[in-house]
């Protein structure tokens, strides 16, 4: 899909009649900027009614509100999954660890930011399964050992901070007609990139992502985080012949870009992880 | 009109000098909607805007003065690169750095290039900045690692933090969708700078460190002005930012 068509598919005009449930959450985002407002929104308020939202198929619909739903299914993901790395005793003490911890801190801060955000349209957190339904062990809990357990664990975090940095930035133009609410997800999309970053040199590999390669010793279940990335052109234009020699590669032209992944092509994703 | 290649719905009709004043005019109209209070916007009569030193450039409105704008942090950011490719610390340095500082170079020449074909495959080209804007780096010795890294940390944190803060004001889809793809790779950038001076100093966690990441696990965020006043020191070339908040 292109992303002209991709962009007219969300400037409908079926924001503006949405109900106040939405102007609230609206409202409680303008404030994220005072400490103050933190926490004040109870988390889980219409839980039930809204469970079926964390589903893989609960994206369709365009709107902010289903933006920060997306983006908080996300999160939780990562916050739960760095979480229990943390817990697993899998983690190497030193560097490692104290990235993990890092990282830990900003996801699970993002989850609160968003639970607040959306007030009363939050949603629960569905339940992970970060073995992938028996394919990975990154918590060693069933005996794969600690070497192929650590392994796995950096690959995960891997797939999922790329993940983020690409479902962010795929619902930019969703919320773009809301200055607050566009502001505050991106400095998030900036954060998941810099973890993106760092993992990915963690595993001996480049900071940004060339053409569509997943990278070394990356399992081929997480291929559909990097499809699309090799795309050259930005705005109708080939950004490899806008000159000649290295910055004008194939290589470094699709590094010098990250792409978008939908709403549905995140949520399938994160699906892989979600107890249906 | 110019045959466009870069392909932007809302760009129809920017071609003449007229057609620019609508343009300031409805831009200046759009970014008030947000709240946002605009020099240029209560010009009655449509009158040409009074241009305070028509000598020097202003970068302009809307998406041109948003593209404008990072027009110039890319050629800040592509000459600043360009000058460590040629300098003695680079030549010699380990191979890790040597790798991660040619990649920069080259995704900050390709980031460039991009706007300068952007911007003027959809405006006219004297509301362009121009391509050739000059710089003082005098104060970076390209021959010391240090000195090197800690300005590209503060030259790739400071563009993350500029395109945070031009999200809000970028007016068109397509647009503002590029902006974030080229914002993430300068996050990447950033944190793999850091990630090598944390290195050198046992801090596991500077790649996102508690100085530039805040209790809410937010980025910064920047208007055009604050990120101006903080890289203008290096541009030596004078433009001004006067319809950018």
């Amino acid at each position: 899909m292109s992303i002209i068509k991709f962009l007219d598919e969300f400037t409908s005009d079926n924001l503006k009649d949405r109900g106040s449930s939405r102007r609230d959450a609206l409202n409680t985002f303008s404030s994220l900027g005072k400490k103050a407002a933190m926490a004040a929104v109870p988390f889980g308020l219409g839980a039930v009614s809204q469970k079926a939202r964390a589903t893989t198929t609960a994206f369709q619909n365009d709107s902010i509100t289903d933006a920060l739903q997306l983006a908080l299914t996300l999160e939780y993901l990562e916050a739960e999954f760095y979480n229990k790395a943390l817990d697993s005793g899998v983690l190497p003490t030193g560097k490692p660890e104290q990235i993990y911890m890092q990282i830990a801190k900003h996801e699970n801060a993002h989850v609160t930011l968003l639970q607040t955000a959306l007030g009363s349209s939050s949603i629960p957190s569905p339940e992970f399964d970060f073995t992938a339904g028996g394919l990975f062990d990154p918590f060693n809990e069933d005996g794969t050992g600690q070497e192929t357990a650590y392994g796995q664990l950096l690959a995960l975090a891997q797939a999922f901070e790329d993940t983020g940095v690409r479902a962010y930035k795929g619902q930019a133009g969703n919320v773009m007609s809301n200055p607050d609410v566009l502001t505050t997800a991106l400095q998030i999309h900036s954060v998941e990139a810099r973890h993106a970053s760092e993992i990915r040199r963690l595993r001996s590999l480049d900071g940004w992502i060339t053409l569509n390669e997943r990278g070394d010793n990356m399992p081929s279940q997480t291929q559909a985080v990097y499809n699309g990335e090799e795309n050259l052109i930005q705005g109708g234009v080939d950004v490899s012949t806008l000159g000649s020699g290295d910055p004008f590669t194939a290589a470094a032209s699709s590094q010098a870009y990250d792409e978008i992944l939908t709403g549905q092509e995140a949520s399938d994703i994160a699906g892989l992880f979600i107890v249906q | 009109m110019k045959n466009k290649k870069i392909k932007v719905e809302e760009a129809v009709s920017r071609g003449s000098r007229n057609s620019r004043r609508r343009f300031l005019k409805m831009s200046g109209l759009a970014v008030a909607g947000t709240g946002l209070l605009l020099s240029c916007s209560d010009d009655d009569d449509f009158t040409e805007p009074t241009d305070p030193d028509p000598d020097v450039f202003d970068l302009g409105a809307g998406d041109l003065g948003v593209l404008n704008y990072a027009y110039a942090l890319e050629q800040l950011e592509a000459e600043f690169y360009t000058r460590v490719l040629n300098g003695s610390y680079w030549s010699g340095a380990a191979m890790e750095e040597k790798n991660i500082l040619q990649d920069l170079y080259n995704h900050e020449v390709n980031h460039r290039e991009f706007f300068n074909a952007a911007l003027n495959e959809n405006f006219d080209a004297d509301v362009v900045l121009p391509s050739s804007l000059e710089f003082d780096f005098s104060s970076v010795d390209f021959n010391n690692r240090d000195s090197v890294l800690s300005t590209a940390q503060l030259l790739e944190d400071t563009g993350v933090k500029a395109y945070n803060g031009a999200g809000k004001l970028i007016e068109t889809g397509t647009y503002l969708v590029i902006a974030g793809k080229i914002v993430s790779v300068e996050a990447r950038h950033a944190a793999a700078i850091r990630s090598i001076r944390g290195g050198d100093m046992d801090d596991f966690k500077l790649f996102a460190g508690d100085d530039i990441i805040d209790s809410s696990g937010l980025d910064g965020a920047e208007n055009p002005s604050v990120i101006i006043e903080a890289a203008g020191g290096f541009i030596t070339t004078p433009f001004t930012a006067n319809e950018l908040p």
